[in-house]
């Protein structure tokens, strides 16, 4: 399979709180040489378990081996895989912009183009802060960076499914 | 709506519908391991709660070694009517031993360190559990709690080392946890598939007061394994082998740790067709068994590896598709269908897809494979397989496995083996370390029952017989457990000799002495045109192939660790080696088998070719296109 182009894929893994589990995830994926895109984990709605949400490229039979070898780890309750047309997909990027008096106005522009906001001014730069789905993030990155850009700080993926369901509700019925 | 990964943990995925065919059942099945008398609570400290818990899980013996960090636990060790501890000399043994322990009792082994290097000493043999599918749990102490983080003196993150290794890993730092975190630990190890779990306490906990009452609370929430296997799925796989014309069943160890080999006979007797038995299944299904068609894999037997290679199906019951016995993955078994039945769903699919996968104990799905097998044989005819085992008897009249007698004089190794095979007979139990006479024992000793054989099939570890067999020994005492060793591995662990002749275990050590690392030898005279880099290793001969004085003397060293020891140079004079051996019960014995060391494993299929190209001896591959 080649990683490069193989199709991003969302898992939710709802983990119990424990140390090392987080550890103990990463590391699963680490020495079976899954790629992971990102990762990003905290506390669920439930006291006692976390919720990690992982982006991997995998294809069909890679996704289900790791889906399995994450299922075998003893602190993981459950695991479903998150489909962008049924979920809602979100990152969080802070980005240290120059900007001096010249450019100031294109950028701030450009931000409100994105509903992004502008959290921070300084004499030659802006700290811009922007939630939305992976793509629209990496569009706005490419329309800021002929401005120069000093500094990206960004989150891994964060992801729920669409609907009133929680996936807790399934994963705790005994 | 959500596409659904997976139903439970324990569950394989439904990610594609053409591939989400692995159907199951699930139970929370969550009984406790042992006898599990009821206890009332009770004041006492956690390392009491320790041993406590260990008697209430029906313990009878553990393997250690005491140090700072778990010294108090030894000291209610001490008191414990019921368990018995055995001293071992180095903790590796004490791994390897609650091993065989547990692979001749199918019990959970024990084994009990200290912090640091204790612990880390314990890793190989985690390793080789996790690997093989052994259940274990490794107890080991921890530094207080309150220094935990501050590279204390013997702290090591165990948890963390051993994670990749263990089924699963518990820090324990609160006493009141410890009888919850125990019958875990054994639950995790022994149930679905079986493997080493590991638990560490720190000094703080077992020094703590605290209530000890049984049974305690089982969480593992996230821990269902599967063992129903799917009725429509059991349908399904009795469908193929009854359409198969050239079915084969390939056993791997899953069958000796489901104790399914009784229902597995039944299954093959009522399928007719030929059994492979891999590495890890040799005795599961009888070898004087005609459909028996011996090992596959890359020092199988020509039969077993043309059987799964021309296969037009695969039985795989307990198996994993190793490299080793698969070859070149992508040339294995070309025209083969695949029906995967495991209790770990991750095993499906892992290397080869499976068009029917069974996820499930064994010991459920076999004796309704038997029963749909037997109806669906009724319904639509028994399959014609004459032509089939026709080509297969063909393999076994033509190449049956043997050997060519050494050039130099010098006893032939196989033959050493298959002596001691034949006198002990198949009621005892062999260990092998991990090299030619591993193979040469798998090959040439005669394995009638399950747990008959134990070895280190996944991991090779050198080193893994003699303590492997002092744990079988103390698991079956009435039985002969003979080590049949290399004397590169013997002389990794072979400490282990005096715990064996201190605390009553008899064991037996062939040391089959080529006086070289053999396996190594035999890649480089195949593979690097005979130049042998570090591979002489001074035990009966030099580079050059003069007897010299051997270093180590092996007879000596028995003799020094309070052993018998032998030594036996001739052919003529195996039978009476052997048979002195056999007669000594009243401490371990040694035998310095001296053999050649230019005999080869044979046949062989080279690392990564294909199985296709197997060579029954140097160059020679097998006539396939002979008129059948």
């Amino acid at each position: 399979m080649n990683v490069e182009t193989a199709e991003r894929r969302t898992l939710s893994v709802l983990v119990e709180d424990v140390p090392g589990v987080l550890s103990k995830v990463s590391g699963l994926f680490s020495r079976r040489a899954f790629n992971i895109d990102s990762l990003a984990v905290g506390p669920s709605e439930i006291a006692g378990l976390s919720r990690i949400t992982v982006v991997v490229r995998a294809d069909e039979v890679l996704l289900e081996q790791i889906t399995k070898q994450l299922n075998k780890l003893i602190n993981v309750i459950k695991i479903i895989e998150l489909a962008p047309e049924t979920s809602v997909q979100r990152d969080h990027l802070l980005i240290k912009v120059r900007a001096d008096s010249p450019t100031r106005l294109q950028v701030t522009q450009a931000v409100d183009l994105f509903r992004a906001k502008i959290v921070d001014v300084s004499v030659d730069s802006l700290t811009v802060e922007a939630t939305g789905a992976p793509d629209k993030l990496n569009a706005l990155l490419d329309v800021l960076e002929p401005y120069g850009i000093r500094e990206i700080v960004r989150s891994g993926t964060l992801a729920i499914s669409r609907g009133a369901k929680s996936m807790t509700d399934r994963a705790l019925k005994p | 709506m959500s596409r659904t990964a997976a139903t439970s943990p324990a569950a394989p995925p439904a990610s594609s519908p053409e591939r989400s065919r692995t159907s199951h059942t699930t139970t929370a099945d969550h009984r406790l391991y042992g006898p599990g008398l009821p206890v009332d609570p009770v004041e006492v400290t956690g390392s009491e709660s320790i041993i406590r818990s260990l008697e209430a899980l029906g313990v009878t013996d553990v393997f250690g070694l005491p140090g700072g960090a778990i010294l108090p636990t030894y000291d209610p060790l001490m008191d414990s009517s019921t368990i018995n501890h055995v001293l071992v000399r180095h903790e590796q043994g004490a791994g390897h031993a609650a091993q065989g322990y547990a692979m001749v009792t199918g019990q959970v082994g024990v084994c009990l360190a200290t912090s640091g290097p204790g612990a880390t000493n314990l890793v190989t043999a985690l390793a080789d559990a996790h690997m093989d599918s052994v259940p274990m749990v490794a107890i080991t102490g921890q530094v207080n709690a309150s220094v935990i983080g501050t590279d204390a003196f013997q702290e090591a993150d165990i948890v963390g080392i051993s994670a990749p290794i263990t089924k699963h890993s518990f820090l324990v730092t609160d006493a009141d946890t410890i009888p919850q975190v125990m019958a875990e630990a054994f639950h995790l190890a022994s149930s679905g598939r079986p493997g080493p779990v590991l638990v560490d306490i720190t000094k703080s906990a077992q020094a703590a007061r605290t209530t000890f009452s049984w049974p305690p609370e089982i969480g593992l929430t996230g821990y269902r394994p599967v063992t129903r296997g799917h009725a429509k799925q059991v349908r399904e796989a009795a469908k193929l082998i009854q359409q198969a014309r050239r079915p084969v069943f390939y056993l791997g160890g899953g069958i000796v740790k489901a104790e399914a080999s009784e229902e597995f006979r039944a299954l093959a007797e009522a399928a007719g067709a030929p059994v492979a038995t891999t590495l890890m299944a040799r005795g599961a299904f009888p070898d004087s068994h005609e459909q028996n068609l011996g090992m596959p894999g890359m020092h199988g037997t020509v039969a077993a590896v043309a059987a799964l290679q021309r296969a037009d199906l695969l039985i795989t019951l307990g198996a994993r598709f190793d490299d080793r016995v698969t070859g070149a993955l992508d040339s294995f078994a070309p025209d083969a269908k695949v029906i995967h039945a495991d209790v770990d769903p991750a095993e499906i699919s892992k290397n080869r897809l499976a068009d029917v996968p069974i996820v499930g104990s064994l010991k459920e799905i076999v004796p309704e494979l038997t029963a749909a097998v037997a109806e669906v044989f009724e319904r639509e005819g028994r399959p014609e397989l004459e032509s089939w085992w026709r080509q297969l008897d063909r393999m076994r009249t033509t190449y049956p496995l043997g050997w060519t007698e050494p050039e130099d004089g010098m006893t032939a190794p196989q033959q050493v083996i298959r002596r001691i095979g034949e006198a002990a007979g198949p009621e005892a139990v062999y260990v092998a370390g991990v090299g030619q006479h591993q193979m040469w024992a798998s090959q040439f000793i005669g394995f009638e029952r399950p747990r008959q054989w134990l070895n280190s099939g996944g991991l090779g570890t050198m080193g893994y017989s003699v303590p492997a067999a002092m744990g079988a020994q103390v698991g079956q005492p009435d039985r002969v457990v003979w080590a049949i060793d290399g004397d590169g591995c013997f002389q990794m662990t072979n400490q282990e000799l005096a715990t064996c002749a201190i605390n009553g275990i008899p064991i037996k050590v062939a040391v089959i002495n080529n006086s070289s690392l053999g396996m190594v030898r035999q890649w480089q005279t195949l593979f690097y045109e005979s130049r042998y880099s570090n591979t002489d290793l001074n035990t009966a001969m030099d580079r050059h192939g003069d007897q010299v004085v051997p270093i180590p003397d092996f007879v000596k060293l028995a003799e020094a660790y309070g052993c018998a020891g032998l030594r036996c140079e001739r052919e003529e004079d195996l039978d009476a080696t052997i048979a002195e051996a056999m007669a000594i019960t009243d401490r371990p014995v040694v035998v310095d088998f001296r053999v050649s060391r230019d005999s080869m494993v044979w046949p062989m299929v080279p690392a990564g070719v294909s199985n296709s190209d197997i060579q029954v001896a140097r160059d020679l591959t097998p006539d396939w296109d002979e008129e059948e």
